[in-house]
């Protein structure tokens, strides 16, 4: 492990459970604690406990912050309502994504902005540049900012009892909303009901000081309801499973929102309620009109050899026509399942194609994604 | 810490093979427990067939886990005799009990294995 990898707030917590750590993104970070699979089951049977102190916070206030984050993402962050969230991308003047990014609004004049570990850097250069003529300001507030997130069925109230104020707002509490909370041991967090697994679930922005408390305080309240630590490796077969891009694999600088299949985030205005200019803009309103050279889709396999990132995909005669861009052995279907870039003529459901397993010819399916949705 | 039996030779590609390793004698195969906490839980094997030849260092079958693939090679040269049939259904004994119920199959040597390392070497390499 390189000596530069940063830890977590919550490094000692990890070693203290017996967790595997790996290096993701600069950090050393959890890849699982017991079984990826018994982590993947809770989270989707009870309820999982997850430290994504590694992704990057970046405070936008003032006056002109709305306008701002209208110019320099593609969605329309000042139709956000208070204490609203909205799942958004930024992107290139050609309309490739730069990130996927989460932006919450905590005031009129202040945002949050969660970006990936990977992209916070660029992220933070690429608002800077863009910030000339706005009244606003950037701060980097990653280091301050540990982020905890408590996901499954049983979250709602694991959460609330976690609380000594603020257990009425997170009963009450619609997905992709926020509220402030107080927690057990006067601990304050912003408490937000969003996530990655597919899952009802809370993400809790706490201080990176007080993460230990919170940690062990969800660790306390959760067991009778079977929570338990949950690391990188079953983040990554949860959110796959509900259909949910990774940046670096499904998303990248050579694709749009469009080809992704996200197209709806772009916020492009209508004669009613009009939008302006936004970076992106222009290249973003010729591919929505071209319409996507390559689809997103949804696989699945009837045998039980997976596809994994990178794998071609073939035509009958053997040719590459598409990649695989995430691919595992899905722990709740027990089957293999995939996401990968196909041209729009093999992308409507129930359309079969090859993969090139590692020399050998699997047959998937194409489905709707995503492939789990929770019964709601 | 991943434990490393004593009574055991082991290839740099994290098989473990019991008993001697002279020619004619059967052996069985398997993963090591550092390489089964590496891939994960295991959910499908690819096991070469009995009857097949088995080449020391070449690839053999496969191993799947959530998180990755990782191919299955052979320690030692020969023909096969067993596989472990328990593994289609019950892949994660291989988690389980890597040296016991998550052998994956055994070999009749056809010649003798000269390029195992002992216990104390393996746990060398992957300290």
């Amino acid at each position: 492990m390189s000596d530069a990898a940063l830890r977590s707030p919550l490094h000692a917590e990890h070693v203290a459970l017996g967790a595997t750590l790996v290096p993701f993104a600069g950090w050393e970070m959890p890849v699982r604690y017991t079984g990826d699979i018994a982590e993947h089951t809770a989270v989707r049977t009870a309820a999982g406990l997850f430290d994504l102190s590694h992704m990057g916070e970046i405070s936008v206030r003032g006056d002109g912050a709305a306008a701002f984050l209208d110019h320099a993402l593609v969605g329309r962050m000042s139709a956000v309502g208070l204490w609203g969230a909205k799942y958004t991308m930024m992107c290139t003047p050609e309309g490739g994504v730069i990130d996927d990014l989460i932006v919450y609004r905590r005031d009129w004049d202040h945002f949050i902005i969660v970006a990936n570990a990977a992209n916070k850097d660029t992220v933070i250069a690429e608002l800077g540049a863009r910030l000339a003529g706005f009244d606003a300001a950037l701060e980097d507030v990653s280091a301050e900012i540990a982020l905890i997130a408590v996901q499954g069925p049983r979250a709602e109230e694991i959460v609330a009892r976690m609380c000594v104020r603020g257990d009425d707002d997170i009963h009450a509490m619609r997905y992709y909303t926020a509220a402030n909370i107080l927690l057990t041991g006067d601990i304050h967090a912003f408490a937000a009901r969003t996530g990655y697994t597919g899952e009802d679930g809370f993400e809790l922005f706490v201080a990176a000081d007080q993460a230990a408390a919170v940690w062990e305080l969800a660790l306390a309240e959760g067991a009778g309801d079977g929570l338990v630590p949950c690391g990188l490796s079953a983040r990554d077969s949860l959110r796959l499973e509900a259909g949910m891009p990774l940046y670096g694999q499904e998303l990248t600088r050579d694709t749009t929102p469009f080809d992704a299949g996200l197209g709806r985030i772009v916020a492009f205005g209508t004669a009613a309620n009009p939008r302006g200019a936004f970076v992106g803009r222009d290249a973003l309103l010729r591919a929505k009109a071209a319409g996507p050279a390559r689809v997103l889709v949804g696989l699945v396999g009837d045998g039980r050899r997976a596809a994994r990132t990178g794998y071609a995909v073939t035509d009958d005669a053997g040719t590459q026509v598409g990649t695989v861009t995430s691919g595992a052995p899905s722990p709740t279907l027990g089957r293999p399942i995939a996401m990968a870039y196909v041209p729009p003529a093999l992308s409507a459901p129930g359309t079969v194609v090859g993969i090139d397993v590692r020399g050998r010819r699997e047959d998937m399916t194409v489905v709707a994604l995503p492939f789990y949705s929770r019964a709601s | 810490m991943a434990t490393v039996p004593e009574e055991l030779a082991y290839s740099a590609e994290h098989e473990w093979v019991s008993g001697d390793t002279d020619a004619g004698v059967v052996v069985t195969v398997g993963i090591t427990e550092h390489a089964a906490e590496a891939l994960g839980d295991i959910v499908y094997v690819e096991a070469p067939r009995v009857g097949d030849t088995v080449v020391a260092g070449e690839v053999c079958g496969e191993l799947e886990s959530t998180k990755a693939v990782s191919e299955l090679y052979s320690p030692v040269s020969g023909v096969v005799t067993a596989v472990n049939e328990a593994l289609e259904r019950a892949p994660e004994a291989i988690n389980a009990d890597a040296y016991g119920d998550g052998w994956i199959f055994k070999v009749e040597l056809s010649e003798s294995a000269t390029d195992l390392l002992d216990a104390e070497a393996y746990a060398a390499s992957v300290a």
